[in-house]
């Protein structure tokens, strides 16, 4: 049902989109497609920033266009097509569920470039993947989190089980562990990336079941609205959610695409854009710690500062042995520090986290 | 199981239910019309953003309430004015009402994303709402959930207990027959779709307004197309729309718990269950031509002109 919304709003507006093909000398044209509204003030919005960041950079050079609240899955195949037949030299898709979607247009349109959030698959040499190293983040979160939690819970509002969000439950996890050996965590799995009722729901279910902090990987700013009301602690996701700053936003893991946009547009305009498989971080800027409040004690201000910028300057990842998984095996030997292979496919809790991965 | 609190969790089941619940409500009353609007999604989320803006500007909650109805109602007028005077199908016509809805409610919305709605304060004393069990079922609420319930029993009472509803029913069943007798065929129905489009709009005020309570663009994220299925569910019967909203709103609010208390249940299978209990509910209620002819308004989604 909720589908069919998206799919009614993606059809008019794919169709709105659907004007006469551009001309030689026309704008170059770069579409976008977002999986929730650009007003959602989280994910959808920050990629709405970096489009804007494109415009202001190139002028009346480039023309972007984008179809917000596309559904995830096949029917995005046929909003981009849209999107490429009313014009677009470059299209944008940024959502993990639009991947096969790009790649089987991408293989109908050779000449149009492709650039994939958050995805792995590039069949075609017309298709490129991008994403940052949100873990980065989740690790400072974590660590705050495991220093201001009181009842030693902490709630996690979780999308989907994909190995993203897996692994930003993991690095956030094992980084309260550190400061806390006592935190416990509590996921709850929205199944959703944007709906704020749910989110509100889960939030509110969290603060029932005893968590006083609470971790999101949705894009609302829902959860923040019931943490205030509950008296726990949030943190910014995708955007800075600076509105609900000293508290419960305590601080943010914001997404900086705006360089990146900006970079693989000039490239493909003037034609050096290659196929590439994109993963940044806080040392490039592509994820950035939005202000820690106040309501921080100093030192724990000082502390997660201090990891911020070691994790920037390289000296140390966040997944760095001895890590063992869930079940007690030994995943990353003491001083190991895992590969972006095994990162990027992580299917599994790390040794401490109870519950189970939901298959 | 043990570790799921029973009272906060029929605490939180009461309030995820009341936006579907109350458009849902509205929407039965108007299939009951025979008129379908499927524009329950657009007309919500007009009455999310009104009741929003109001409330904000205001900064009173109740005239937010009353703005959502109304902006639910206004929506809804449109769509009356379009399907009963100028004759234009109803399928097509709820559809656009949809996408316009959310358009123009993401338009209207931009300013007041990202703030927080007044609080709505407490209905009863503190001495009441602290009883323990009974205090926060029953006296934790706001007054829209309090209306919602009283709104059910009303439309009962008013569609199998008065005249009024029994000219509704009329109109619903047979339009040429209730047009022949002398009623009112195109007034009737354009009430009943304003009717349901203020039921609507207050559901989505309630959302905007204390169960989120921001603004956030296309926050109803569905809740109209479970109110469609819901009057479905309930067979075109008010009380078995509370039943069934109850039952929606309970297992979404009943997984989420699950997840927080980690209790290995299948979620994905939780959370389809009031979409499997719908379908199921559809199979029956078609399997007997007789009962399905009973139960859904015969002239639902007909188009009536006088002259015919």
């Amino acid at each position: 049902m909720k589908s069919l919304t998206k799919l009614l709003a993606g059809a008019a507006l794919a169709t709105s989109l659907a004007l006469p093909a551009a001309a030689q000398d026309d704008p170059f044209k770069v579409g976008f497609i977002y999986v929730g509204p650009v007003g959602d003030y989280g994910w959808t919005w920050t990629h709405d920033q970096g489009r804007l960041a494109v415009e202001a950079e190139y002028g009346d050079a480039v023309e972007t266009v984008f179809v917000e609240s596309v559904a995830e899955g096949a029917d995005a195949e046929r909003v981009i097509t849209q999107m490429i037949l009313g014009g677009a030299d470059m299209v944008f898709t940024t959502s993990f569920g639009f991947g096969e979607a790009t790649n089987a247009v991408a293989a109908n349109f050779p000449d149009v470039l492709f650039e994939h959030a958050t995805g792995y698959l590039r069949e075609t040499p017309n298709v490129s993947t991008y994403s940052a190293r949100f873990y980065e983040g989740r690790a400072v979160m974590g660590h705050i989190a495991g220093h201001m939690t009181e009842s030693n819970i902490v709630g996690y509002i979780a999308s989907y089980p994909i190995p993203e969000v897996i692994r930003g439950i993991n690095s956030a996890f094992l980084h309260a562990r550190e400061v806390n050996p006592d935190v416990e965590f509590r996921i709850v799995w929205a199944y959703t990336w944007f709906d704020p009722a749910i989110e509100a729901d889960a939030a509110q279910a969290l603060v029932d079941a005893g968590a006083d902090v609470i971790l999101q990987h949705t894009d609302s700013t829902a959860p923040m609205t019931v943490l205030a009301e509950a008296g726990a602690y949030g943190f910014g996701q995708a955007s800075d959610m600076i509105q609900f700053a000293p508290a419960p936003r305590l601080s943010a893991i914001t997404d900086e695409w705006a360089d990146y946009y900006i970079r693989r547009v000039g490239e493909a305009m003037d034609g050096t854009w290659t196929q590439s498989d994109t993963w940044e971080g806080i040392s490039d800027g592509m994820v950035g710690i939005g202000e820690m409040t106040n309501a921080i004690p100093e030192e724990v201000r000082a502390s997660a500062a201090a990891l911020r910028d070691s994790i920037s300057a390289g000296t140390y990842h966040p997944f760095t042995g001895p890590i063992n998984r869930q079940d007690g095996s030994v995943w990353l030997a003491d001083g190991e520090v895992a590969e972006d292979g095994a990162l990027l496919g992580m299917g599994f809790y790390v040794e401490g986290i109870t519950g189970d991965v939901p298959n | 199981m043990l570790s799921i609190d029973p009272v906060t969790l029929i605490v939180a089941l009461i309030a995820a239910s009341t936006p579907i619940l109350l458009a849902a409500i509205g929407e039965l009353v108007v299939e009951r019309a025979g008129v379908l609007n499927l524009g329950v999604e657009g007309m919500m989320i007009m009455g999310a953003v009104f009741g929003f803006i109001v409330a904000i500007n205001s900064g009173s909650p109740a005239l937010g309430f009353v703005a959502g109805a109304v902006g639910g109602a206004g929506l809804a007028l449109i769509f009356g004015f379009l399907t009963q005077v100028l004759l234009s199908n109803q399928v097509a016509t709820g559809l656009a009402l949809t996408l316009f809805g959310l358009g123009l409610a993401a338009l209207l919305g931009v300013p007041y994303a990202g703030l927080s709605a007044p609080l709505t304060g407490d209905l009863f004393p503190a001495a009441l709402s602290s009883i323990p069990v009974a205090g926060p079922i029953l006296f934790s609420h706001d007054i829209i959930v309090y209306l919602s319930v009283l709104l059910v029993a009303a439309v009962w009472f008013v569609l199998t207990r008065t005249r009024a509803g029994l000219i509704l029913r009329a109109v619903g069943e047979s339009h040429d027959a209730a047009h022949a007798l002398g009623y009112k065929v195109v007034r009737i129905r354009l009430l009943a779709i304003m009717f349901g489009g203020a039921c609507a709009g207050l559901g989505g005020a309630y959302l905007s307004l204390v169960r989120v309570p921001s603004w956030t663009e296309g926050m109803t994220a569905g809740a109209g197309w479970i109110a469609l299925a819901l009057v479905v569910f309930a067979s075109w019967k008010p009380w078995r729309v509370l039943i069934g909203a109850y039952l929606f709103g309970g297992i979404a609010a009943l997984q989420l718990r699950l997840q927080a208390a980690e209790v290995g249940v299948p979620v994905a299978l939780l959370d389809a269950s009031p979409y499997l209990v719908t379908i199921i509910v559809l199979v029956v209620i078609s399997s007997d031509r007789r009962r399905a002819a009973l139960n859904a308004p015969a002239a639902l989604g007909k188009v009536f002109h006088a002259s015919r």
